[in-house]
This record gives structure tokens, sequence and C-alpha cells, in this order.
């Protein structure tokens, strides 16, 4: 008897609630849309991330390999109750958040990646996760976890997240912290902003198509670097550079008297 | 004295840099002694304010001069906190016009991103009173807090103002490549809608976000010369003409007057004096803006508007890019970034260029007289630079 093994491998396909578009006024001026994504444009995003798994920089290299498989996982049915919210600016693509429905109490929050830094875009998106959890799934707790000292100052630290190292968190043995609603509603104020609706026109051209991010975090300019503060502290690989440099034939100026 | 000059500048980006405190200060000098096709000094100065205690690195000019490959030449570190660059320039120009020396190297670098913001900025504080002030939770914020709620008092001075000091000095800093930050910011997005509270938090009341510099590692370096050096190097001739440096109580609260800066008015007085301008001469200027209430108030303790008028200034314009004294070309510390034991030596980088005329999209047409300002303490050491350039 033949077996369609695709449904059993496939999670039950729960409808989730949908989160209804918002737009906030950034500190550049600039109008940025949020909104939530189907399966269908998955395709449109992934090659947006893929570039920075290779960004050896404030983690952006594992956020992004864990993210690309995270919404990978969205679009071949392999995670169960994910959902995927976008951040733009005039259909430019500046942030990507995620995450997953537990049950109907406790959500799980995966990754928040910011294509354009600055400006408060990933606290922004991070916000608008919260209160989809929050708000919309009208959850009692969200369980968080952070992968970079900057995610740590902008969720442990700004919403003074309550520790919850006994639980495990999906992402792996970081010490999870939980978003709970009093916290929510104590950060909401002045964490949470964003109105609705978001103007037809800004919210057709954010729909319309998902542009690459203008200026991407990009590698550091030398790949040892960062290690290398670590390992080599005196810094004798770049010295050694340097002595090949300073040994370079420079263009003699006429009667320069330290050349 | 002998007259001081320009025989090379050169500077890392103001960002975080993830490399050792020595490599950093040498960076700049490596571009500097580049450009002038110099191989040799005879000495070299490193101004660096936390190295001992936030990077475990002591004695950095002698670790410098050895990296680089100039030794015998002599070596010092100048301390000065937050002014040590100007300071380490100060010491140049005395080495050189004293006769002592005829080519000398300061470079100024920092790596306060090694730690968080939070030690960062206590690190910072230790410059205060250690009794009267540290042990009470002052820091450079909290001062400047203050010092800005009694100029809102007393001038009239708004957030608004504040705010055009942020906007101003982040569109100038996009014309520099070398800058920390290259966002622009508006007035709507900073002060107006109804996100800005979020998307500008409080620091350090009436203080917000964007009226506070960033914390910055970067270095910037600049070799003084004699004229027949400097000549010899092709480049512009631009004349360290000016120095200045006064001092003021440590404790803010000791002060005769807490509305007034007079270690800048007497610094920025001296320098102007000695290049023989006044401050209606100055084409382009430099000031310490940690705080983007220190912008306005130094302008007006430097001579170029009247007390209680530096807002009105700004507000007008006249010290935009194409304003009557533009002011912070380079982003100031609020945008191009505060590496503090740097700053000095950046914003006499910045003028350098200006009086170049190398300066870019941000050149100020026909600069020939450039001004520094650089502020230790709250107030309490400042060293002030006067350039000119000469035919």
């Amino acid at each position: 008897m033949a077996v369609d093994l695709e449904k059993l491998l496939r999670p039950v396909d729960n409808p989730a609630l949908p989160f209804p578009p918002k737009c906030m006024t950034l500190a550049s001026g600039e109008i940025m849309v949020v909104r939530q994504v189907g399966r269908e444009e998955i395709p449109n995003i992934l090659p947006h991330i893929e570039p920075l798994i290779h960004v050896e920089r404030d983690y952006y290299d594992i956020v992004a390999a864990r993210l690309y498989a995270e919404l990978l996982g969205f679009y071949r049915h392999r995670v169960q109750d994910e959902y995927v919210l976008v951040a733009q600016i005039d259909g430019e693509l500046t942030a990507v958040v995620n995450g997953r429905r537990v049950d109907s109490k406790v959500g799980m929050s995966y990754h928040t990646l910011t294509l354009r830094r600055g400006l408060r875009i990933g606290s922004h998106a991070f916000a608008s996760k919260m209160e989809y959890h929050m708000e919309i799934m009208k959850q009692e707790a969200v369980l968080v976890v952070a992968e970079s000292p900057i995610g740590f100052r902008r969720w442990m630290i700004e919403y003074e997240l309550e520790k919850r190292f006994e639980v495990p968190h999906e992402l792996g043995g970081v010490p999870t912290y939980a978003l709970t609603q009093a916290l929510y509603q104590k950060a909401r104020g002045k964490l949470i902003v964003g109105r609705r609706p978001v103007p037809v026109k800004l919210l057709a051209k954010a729909e319309a198509a998902i542009l690459p991010p203008s200026d991407p975090p990009r590698p550091p300019m030398d790949m040892l670097a960062a290690t290398r503060s670590m390992s080599d502290p005196t810094g004798s690989v770049l010295i050694s550079r340097r002595a090949d440099e300073l040994r370079a034939p420079v263009p003699a100026k006429k009667g320069a008297r330290h050349a | 004295m002998r007259e001081v000059y320009v025989a090379g500048i050169g500077i890392t980006s103001f960002t975080r840099l993830e490399y050792p405190l020595v490599e950093i200060a040498a960076y700049p000098a490596m571009m500097a002694l580049k450009e002038s096709g110099l191989r040799k000094i005879d000495h070299l100065y490193a101004a660096n304010m936390g190295g001992g205690r936030i990077n475990g690195q002591t004695g950095l000019a002698s670790a410098v001069v050895d990296n680089l490959g100039l030794t015998p030449a002599g070596a010092e570190t100048i301390e000065n906190g937050p002014a040590s660059g100007a300071s380490a320039l100060k010491e140049g120009f005395m080495a050189v016009a004293s006769g002592m020396h005829d080519v000398v190297l300061v470079t100024g670098a920092e790596r306060m991103r090694a730690v968080n913001n939070l030690e960062a900025t206590d690190f910072v504080a230790t410059l205060t009173h250690p009794y009267a002030e540290y042990i009470y939770g002052v820091t450079l914020p909290s001062l400047a807090g203050m010092f800005t709620r009694l100029h809102m008092d007393r001038y009239k001075v708004t957030p608004r103002h504040l705010a055009m000091v942020a906007v101003k000095n982040h569109g100038n800093a996009m014309f520099n490549p070398f800058a920390h930050l290259h966002q622009p910011i508006t007035l709507e997005g900073i002060l107006d809608s109804e996100d800005a509270a979020t998307n500008n938090p409080v620091v350090a009341d009436p203080l917000r976000f964007f009226d506070c510099c960033p914390v910055s590692d970067g270095a910037a370096c600049l070799i003084l010369s004699t004229a027949e050096v400097a000549r010899k190097t092709g480049k512009p001739m631009v004349r360290l003409s000016g120095v200045g440096q006064a001092t003021d109580t440590l404790c803010v609260h000791e002060r005769d007057n807490p509305l007034e800066l007079p270690a800048v008015r007497g610094a920025a007085a001296q320098s102007l004096k000695m290049a023989g301008k006044k401050p209606s001469d100055v084409d382009v200027a430099e000031l310490h803006d940690a705080f983007t209430i220190l912008e306005i108030v130094e302008s007006e303790e430097c001579g170029f508007f009247k007390k209680g008028e530096g807002h009105l200034a700004l507000a007008k314009g006249e010290t935009g890019l194409k304003g009557r004294l533009p002011i912070n070309t380079s982003g100031g510390l609020k945008a191009k970034g505060h590496p503090v034991g740097a700053t000095g030596v950046g914003q006499a980088h910045e003028i350098v260029l200006q009086l170049r005329g190398e300066a870019g999209e941000r050149q100020v047409k026909g600069a020939k007289t450039g001004f520094t300002v650089n502020f230790g303490g709250f107030g309490n050491n400042v060293v002030s630079l006067c350039f000119t350039r000469e035919k």
C-alpha cells in the first residue's frame, strides 16, 4: 500500500492569526512598514539573507544561517506554527523577525535580523513580534534568547525580561528569558510603537516587491580581525605585512631630508 | 619660536575596531608617513586616555614607535582626559617651535568599544572629582544634562535647538567616510513624530539619545614639522598657528557661574591671539560636541556668537555647511564619533583637510583659517588650536 510520506513529515497546518500591518516613523523620518508574510514570499526573502551568513561580525553569520534555515523550514512545512514578519522602507527589506506559537499560552521567539543597521530598525521589528504574541495571540509569555550582545541589550535589558533558565528554548542551550504580559504592558508605552491602518499606497508598495537592502551589513575589512584581537594581541601578522609595505619603494622626492 | 607646519595626516574610521590598541594607533601614523614620504621622525607623542584601564596597555607611545619601526625616536604617551589629543599636538608644537625637534609624529588613539557602554561611561566618569562627584554617581551625561537645563532656563535653548545640532552634524557625517554614524536623521524622526520618544529616548534629562555622542574606537595622526620639511611633501602648507590651553575647577559645583565655560574662553582666546586672528577670521571650526549643548555654548565662549545667542545662530543656519561659520563639518563628536584620546587629533585632521581643500563634498569653499576646541573633563581642561593655510 502506497504511503504519502510527506503527510507524515508535515506538521499540522494551523492557520496563523493575521498580524495587521503597521507603520512607524524612524529617526531618519522614513516610514517603515511591518507586515506578515506567507510562504509564497519566502523565496523573495532568502536571497537577501544568504549573503549575511558570510558576515563574521556581530553574530550576523550565526543569526543569518539559523534564520535562513528557519525560513526554509517554514516554506517547506517543517516547522509547526511558525510565522514571519518583515520590515520594509519603500519596499526595501530592512528586518526579518520570526517565531512560533507553542500553544495558546506560550510563544517561542526565534530570530531578529536587521538588514539596515541603526535607527532602531531591529528594535521596532522585535517589538512588533512581541506585540503579535501578546496582543494578537494573547499569550501569557514569550520565550526569548539572545545570541549577540546587541540582542541582549535590546531584549533582556530594555524589556527587563524574566530569567527562565530552567526552561529549554528551541534554539538550544542559550539561557532562556521570558517576556510576560506584565512586562509587556510595562514596556508598551515606550518601546511598542506603530500606527494602523497603514496608508494604502505605502502598504501596496511594500507588498509589490521585497527589494534588496540598500546598505546591508558587510564583513569586516580583515576577516582575521575579530579573532586576532584575542589570539594575536601583539598584532604580529599585521606588523609583518606592514614591514613589507614600508619596504616598498617610495618615489624619491628631490632633496627630501628624511627620505 | 619657529613656525610649525603639518607635514602629513592620517585617520582610521571612527567606529568599532577589533584590533589591538597599538595597531589602531599605528595605522593612521602609517598613512601620515606614507603621505609625507617621511621615513624618520625625531619624536612621537601618543595621546590616549583609557589604554591602561580598559585595554591593559600602558606605555602606548613606546609600543607604537617600535611597531612602526621608528626607533630610536623619542616617544611619550600623553593623557589629558578627552583633551589628550590636542594636548599631544600642543606638546608636538612646542617641540618643533622650540627647535628641539624638526619632525614630530602625534597620534591619538582609543579603543573604548572593548568594554560595554556602561563600563565606557564609568571609565570616562573617572575624570570627575573622585570624592565630591564620582562616588555619588556623577557621569559626563549627567553633568551635561544639568548644564543643558540651566541653559534652557536662562537662554531659552529648547530641545529643538539641541536636535538641530544633531541633525546638522549627522548630515555632515554623511559626507565623511570615516565617520562613525552614517545615519541621516530628521527633526520629524527624533522630535516631532509620535514615535520620536521611542526613537530618541531620554538619557540624562533633558538630553536624549541623539544629543549624546557615540562610544567609538579610532585614531588620527598629524606629523608636525618645520617649514622646510613640510614644503618638501608637496602638500599645501598648513601652519599650526595658534595653541591655547586653560583650566577650571575640577568640581563643576565650585564654579562661580555654572552657565559659563571660562576654560573654553581662555583657551580659544589664547590660540586666536597667537595666530593673530579674531573670531570673525575663522572659516571653519571643529568644536567638542560630546553633547549637543556643548557645540552651542562653545560657539559663544569662542566669541563666534554673543553669549546666549549660539542657538539662535544655529537656527538661522549660520553654522551649517553653507553658513557663515560651518561648525563640525566632519560630523563632530556627535556623528563622526568620540574615541576620547583620538578626538583632538581627529578634529585637527578635519581642519587640515578643509584648509588643504581636500574635504570633498563637505569642503568649505576657500577656507583659510580653521579652529578647534578639545574639551577635557567637563570643561576643566581645554585645549584650542588654530590652523592657517599659507600659500
